[in-house]
């Protein structure tokens, strides 16, 4: 393909975007807390994990603009600091799911056959069990370290990419595009990761949008269990979980974190939806 | 009626009932004035009381359960041959009066008569005789077998009278035979009593009876309008499970609750408002346990004296209690209570002084490093410290000591591990460096499964691995003799001891705090607590809310 | 028809199969074993406990007639016992705490039919309207707010403040005494908040859908020639377009089980709802293998009954498939 179609593509994709405007405004939710999370130390001078007993439950002031937590540190330390710790959650999780779902899809859709009817078997089995009590399971085996949790919400969480770039393999590998590239000589792997992949991308990318916001939202549900990310390391689930004990007493202790989450949440799946639109008019809203 | 046995305090004292750590100095908090409650009328039988409960109940037999719900729960149900009265002395429950041979070696315990099982059949010495069967009988599960093995032969020469004896005197005796008696004739076909029907559907002796269990939701109990000691006041007895902490405090300012622990935050802050007032009495008094800072002995930086002795001085413990109790308990300089007898107030202390643990630290050979944090023979001094999940008071003590042994130069990971697997695991496979947890403090200062050097086996109490021959001679001593002053020297002794070797560093004994509905009277905060007089307890017959069930 | 129930019916057999070697590996992919898990638990694990555990796990066999008698135990709901004290058999706690899970997720799925189908249509019709946005931002906030939060907000508010509902459990304490009119409506008042915010949470999943599908039948010819025919708009979206969105819908009802099941955990914690949610917490608390597995299967497997209704509903409606 040519440069310059590339950039007009790019360039209809992303004034298509912009034209819609709940996907601008929950892009523009998503860019705040990624610089938030990118320069913590710019946001807030204060250690996170500082404690100061004789600071308990400060409510908001010019020196802790969020107030202060339980054990006197400062919350928009801790917010800012926990934006990174949430955020990697969510893209770490992602990745791993859409590494697994790409293969799997990849791989069911081009061979096709028996791999494709035992991959696909073993999607639908998966899809069965109750994704949240699987998460639970596998924490109670292992430990729930930030790690951890990260690779079990990725391993959970594959499934519908796959399907998704299954349907997609089926049909761009019947393209002309693709034959033409056989003709040539390529082998299946160039085929696949040359021809197949990139042309795949675009539902992949909404779908991951739309993971990132789901698994931000599983840590939070861990952290309330208290089975999340653990304490003193600041996510916004165990500051919700923490705050949630004060939740008449000290307001800023929950509502900054759960209106973290509850921005962040939102804004990556307007903007999710506004990236299905603008890639394809045809799907809009799917 | 309740009683606080040797276990480790985990996620089940967590379960709202603190009341159930018995303790002294009651205070009575809120209830300004009396006077306002004019229509305060004499007792009354009626209402009922609902108390919230983190966890649910596992079973009613207390020999086989080891949470706090479950033995709390049980307490309604059934009685021992003696028990705790509220200054804490033993006094005679099922047991009318007992005797104690000169020689210490022989109880003849004298019961009660008339005194039925719920089911209507009567109460006698072959109840308490099953009850130690079963209590030595390999096939119950139960961690309480062993203050009955040391009882060498059991006698019933009559229906009320009942004698155990023992090869050489043992001081825990006689409050040993505060466990539950358990009914003979309903229990006789069961080999292993854990999984009789008596432990979902309890028949006891006590002064409430079963009524339903419904598991993860409540359990109720209605009065036992027979009960040898008086009919009790209060109708029934509902524990309902809620096992978030957040809500429960909700219910309970909603109504949906009377009776709950309240963190040290609830205490001071959220509850210092004039509408919890005007609905809540709060009780405060100290509670019958202990956090501590544990290390593994064996561990090559902590088998050092002055090592540990160094981290007892780099620990803020007034910060601890300031942050994390808001004030409310007392620091811990030993396993034993302040206030009690066996409490030596006058042990060593380290008072909080970060130069002297550095300088404590260089003489032990721990030099900083380039990145401050201290070396030796090219091994930092950095270790992790475990803890259990879901105790909040815990985490923040380990965020505090955190940061005081930073300031030392030392680098401390924290891990918290939900309760099973912290146990089973980490604790009993002794794979920890150091951890924070907490002991029961029980009535009888008997330690020797905690202290003695002999009980470090998976399954034993001292998983830190203590072991001073001297305070193996002194426990021993400790527990075959039944004169306090001696008993006294022993127990002092042996505080001296631990005080200087911190082979666990003493954190803090926390304050048990409690809110009652104000329609309750008849609290008296005495030093076991308040719940010791339960059955006291009365709503006047105007201020009676739930009327409706019968 | 009959016959393609019998056929979806006879998929699910290598469905299970499948779900049952899943959970097989999961609970060998356990750190020392199952017994050792159940020995280091019970401080007090006697030989024999030791020994019929074995015999129930069967370790002494190789690992395919081990995994035989799994799924052959599977299939008649034997779970083994409970490790906690209780000791109960794990079928007979779940079937104890399933009643309720599901009638909470039942009223939640009702709940989200009948307000999200309505969204999505609306929001189609009117695309890029303000009550799309709106509506559209709303139910997204359903799912992006974490429950626990949102569940103890509503509790302050409509528990503590107002004063109008209770804040947990199933029943108040009066509810034996009360008639049967009140013991519904007592019922009922429990309920309202935790089904409210179980359905909150699922419409942004439905709207949406219904609205992509109602966007794409719109823009059908049979479509085009209805309103070309000069019918009325009502008449064109209700009578043609709606029951034609309405049938994808179906299935996806079937597939939201799992994520409503999953998120019963949370609710029923936060609410004090004594259901299979909870009962899962408590057991991978406690490290309850069995029972762990047990509702793992029954999860599964309650899955699996939803897609076959979904479909069977689905086919029942749409004479395409029938005839397939």
């Amino acid at each position: 393909m040519a440069k310059g179609r590339e950039h007009s593509i790019l360039l209809d994709f992303l004034r298509r975007l912009v034209r819609n405007r709940l996907a601008v405004a929950g892009g523009a939710v998503v860019l705040f807390f990624f610089v938030l999370s990118a320069f913590p130390h710019v946001f807030s001078r204060h250690d996170p994990n500082r404690i100061d007993v004789l600071k308990v439950l400060q409510p908001p002031s010019a020196d802790h603009p969020l107030g202060t937590d339980e054990l006197g540190r400062d919350v928009l330390a801790r917010m800012v600091h926990g934006a990174r710790i949430s955020l990697k959650v969510g893209f770490v999780a992602v990745g791993i799911a859409t590494a697994i779902g790409l293969l799997v899809g990849l791989v069911s859709g081009f061979y096709g056959g028996w791999i494709d009817a035992v991959l696909m078997r073993f999607v639908d089995i998966m899809l069965c069990f109750p994704t949240f009590f699987l998460i639970l399971a596998v924490i109670a085996f292992l430990e729930p370290s930030i790690y951890n949790i990260m690779l079990v919400i990725g391993v959970t969480g594959w499934m519908g990419v796959s399907r998704l770039v299954r349907a997609e393999t089926l049909s761009l590998k019947e393209r002309d595009f693709v034959a033409a590239a056989r003709a040539q000589g390529a082998g299946n792997a160039r085929i696949i990761f040359r021809h197949i992949l990139p042309n795949a991308l675009a539902p992949v990318l909404v779908s991951a949008t739309l993971g990132v916001a789901g698994a931000i939202l599983t840590e939070s549900a861990l952290s309330f269990l208290g089975i999340g990310v653990q304490p003193p390391t600041p996510s916004w689930g165990n500051i919700l979980t923490a705050g949630k004990d004060n939740i008449e007493f000290a307001w800023w202790l929950s509502v900054y974190p759960g209106l973290a989450i509850l921005f962040t949440v939102l804004g990556y799946n307007l903007l999710g939806e506004g990236i299905r639109d603008a890639v394809d008019p045809r799907l809009r809203g799917r | 009626m309740r009683r606080a046995l040797l276990l480790l305090v985990g996620f089940a004292v967590l379960a709202g009932d603190i009341g159930l750590l018995a303790g002294c100095a009651g205070e009575k908090k809120g209830g300004a004035g009396k006077g306002a409650a004019g229509a305060s009328g004499p007792p009354a039988y009626g209402d009922a009381l609902v108390d919230g409960s983190i966890g649910d109940v596992s079973g009613f037999v207390s020999a086989v359960t080891s949470d706090q719900p479950s033995h709390a729960a049980a307490g309604f149900v059934f009685n021992g041959l003696v028990r705790y009265d509220k200054n804490l002395q033993l006094e005679g429950e099922l047991a009318e009066s007992w005797e104690v041979s000169k020689d210490g070696k022989k109880i003849t315990f004298h019961l009660r008569e008339n005194v039925k099982w719920h089911d209507g059949a009567p109460f006698s010495s072959g109840d308490v005789l099953f009850t130690y069967r079963k209590m030595i009988d390999p096939r119950t599960p139960t961690a309480y077998a062993e203050d009955f093995k040391q009882v060498s032969r059991v006698l019933a020469p009559d229906p009320y009278t009942f004698i155990a004896e023992y090869d050489k005197p043992f001081a825990p005796a006689l409050a040993s035979w505060g466990m539950h008696i358990l009914p003979k004739h309903l229990l006789e076909e069961y080999p292993d009593i854990s999984k009789s029907p008596l432990n979902k559907k309890p028949v006891g002796t006590g002064p409430y009876r079963f009524l339903e269990w419904k598991t993860g939701e409540k359990v109720v109990f209605e009065e036992n309008p027979d009960y040898f000691e008086g009919r009790p006041y209060i109708s029934r007895v509902v524990i309902r499970v809620i096992p978030d902490p957040a809500t429960m405090f909700l219910e309970l300012k909603s109504g949906g609750i009377d009776y709950m622990g309240l963190t040290p935050l609830q205490f001071t802050r959220q509850t210092e408002t004039p509408e919890f007032k005007n609905s809540f009495n709060k009780y405060r008094y100290l509670s019958f346990g202990y956090t501590y800072l544990g290390f593994r002995l064996s561990h090559p930086f902590f088998s050092d004296k002055r090592v540990r002795q160094a981290i007892a001085h780099a620990v803020n413990k007034k910060e601890i209690i300031d942050g994390v109790l808001f004030g409310l308990g007392h620091e811990a300089t030993g396993p034993y209570k302040p206030g009690t007898w066996a409490y030596n107030p006058n042990v060593k202390k380290f008072a909080y002084d970060p130069a002297k643990a550095k300088a404590i630290l260089g003489e032990a050979g721990w030099k900083p490093g380039r990145d401050g944090i201290l070396a030796k023979d090219g091994r930092k001094f950095a270790f992790t410290v475990l803890t259990n999940a879901g105790n909040e008071s815990r985490a923040k003590t380990a965020a505090i000591i955190q940061q005081n042994l930073a300031a030392v130069g030392i680098k401390m990971e924290i891990r918290t591990v939900e309760w099973a697997a912290f146990i089973n695991e980490f604790v009993k496979k002794r794979k920890f460096d150091a951890l924070i947890l907490g002991w029961t403090i029980p009535q009888d200062p008997d330690l020797f499964d905690i202290w003695n050097s002999a009980k470090t086996g998976p399954d034993e109490l001292n998983h830190i691995g203590y072991a001073n021959a001297e305070v193996d001679r002194l426990l021993e001593k400790g527990r075959r003799t039944f004169d306090m002053e001696q008993r006294k020297k022993a127990y002092f002794r042996i505080q001296e001891i631990l005080a200087d070797e911190q082979p666990i560093v003493f954190l803090y004994v926390p304050d048990a705090l409690q809110a009652i509905h104000k329609r309750f009277h008849g609290i008296e905060p005495a030093p076991a607590g308040i719940d010791y007089n339960f059955i006291k307890w009365y709503v006047p017959k105007g201020e009676q809310k739930y009327t409706t069930f019968r | 028809m009959l016959r393609y129930i019998v056929r979806r019916v006879l998929l699910m057999v290598p469905m299970l199969v499948g779900i049952s070697l899943i959970s097989f590996l999961v609970i060998n992919m356990a750190p020392g074993g199952p017994i050792g898990i159940a020995a280091d638990l019970n401080p007090k694990a006697t030989a024999e406990y030791r020994e019929r555990l074995k015999a129930y796990y069967g370790l002494d066999q190789p690992l395919h007639v081990r995994y035989g008698r799994w799924l052959g135990r599977m299939i008649t709901l034997d779970f083994g016992d409970s490790f906690s004290p209780d000791g109960r058999q794990v079928s007979e706690k779940i079937k104890e705490r399933i009643p309720v899970t599901l009638a909470i997720n039942l009223l939640s799925m009702a709940l989200i039919f009948f307000i999200a189908i309505p969204i999505g249509i609306y929001s189609a019709v009117r695309k890029d309207s303000w009550f799309d946005r709106i509506s559209t931002v709303a139910v997204f906030t359903g799912f992006a707010v974490p429950t626990f939060w949102l569940a103890l907000l509503l509790m302050i508010l409509f528990g503590v403040k107002l004063g109008w509902l209770p804040i947990s459990g199933l029943v108040s304490l009066e509810h034996a005494s009360l008639g049967a009119a009140g013991k519904i409506w007592d019922r009922a008042r429990h309920l309202i908040l935790p089904v409210l915010l179980a359905g909150f949470g699922g419409l942004a999943g439905f709207s949406r859908y219904m609205r992509s599908n109602m966007l794409e039948v719109i823009r059908q010819d049979y479509i085009a020639t209805a309103k070309a025919k000069g019918l009325p708009e009502r008449k064109v979206v209700f009578r043609h377009a709606m029951r034609n969105a309405l049938l994808p819908v179906i299935t996806i009802l079937g597939l939201s089980v799992p994520d409503l099941l999953g998120g019963s955990v949370i609710f029923e914690t936060i609410f004090a709802i004594p259901g299979m949610g909870q009962l899962f917490y408590q057991g991978v608390m406690s490290r309850d293998y069995p029972l762990i597995m047990g509702i793992l299967v029954i999860g599964a497997f309650l899955t699996l009954i939803g897609n076959l209704l979904a479909d069977v509903g689905y086919a029942l409606a749409d004479p395409r498939i029938r005839t397939e």
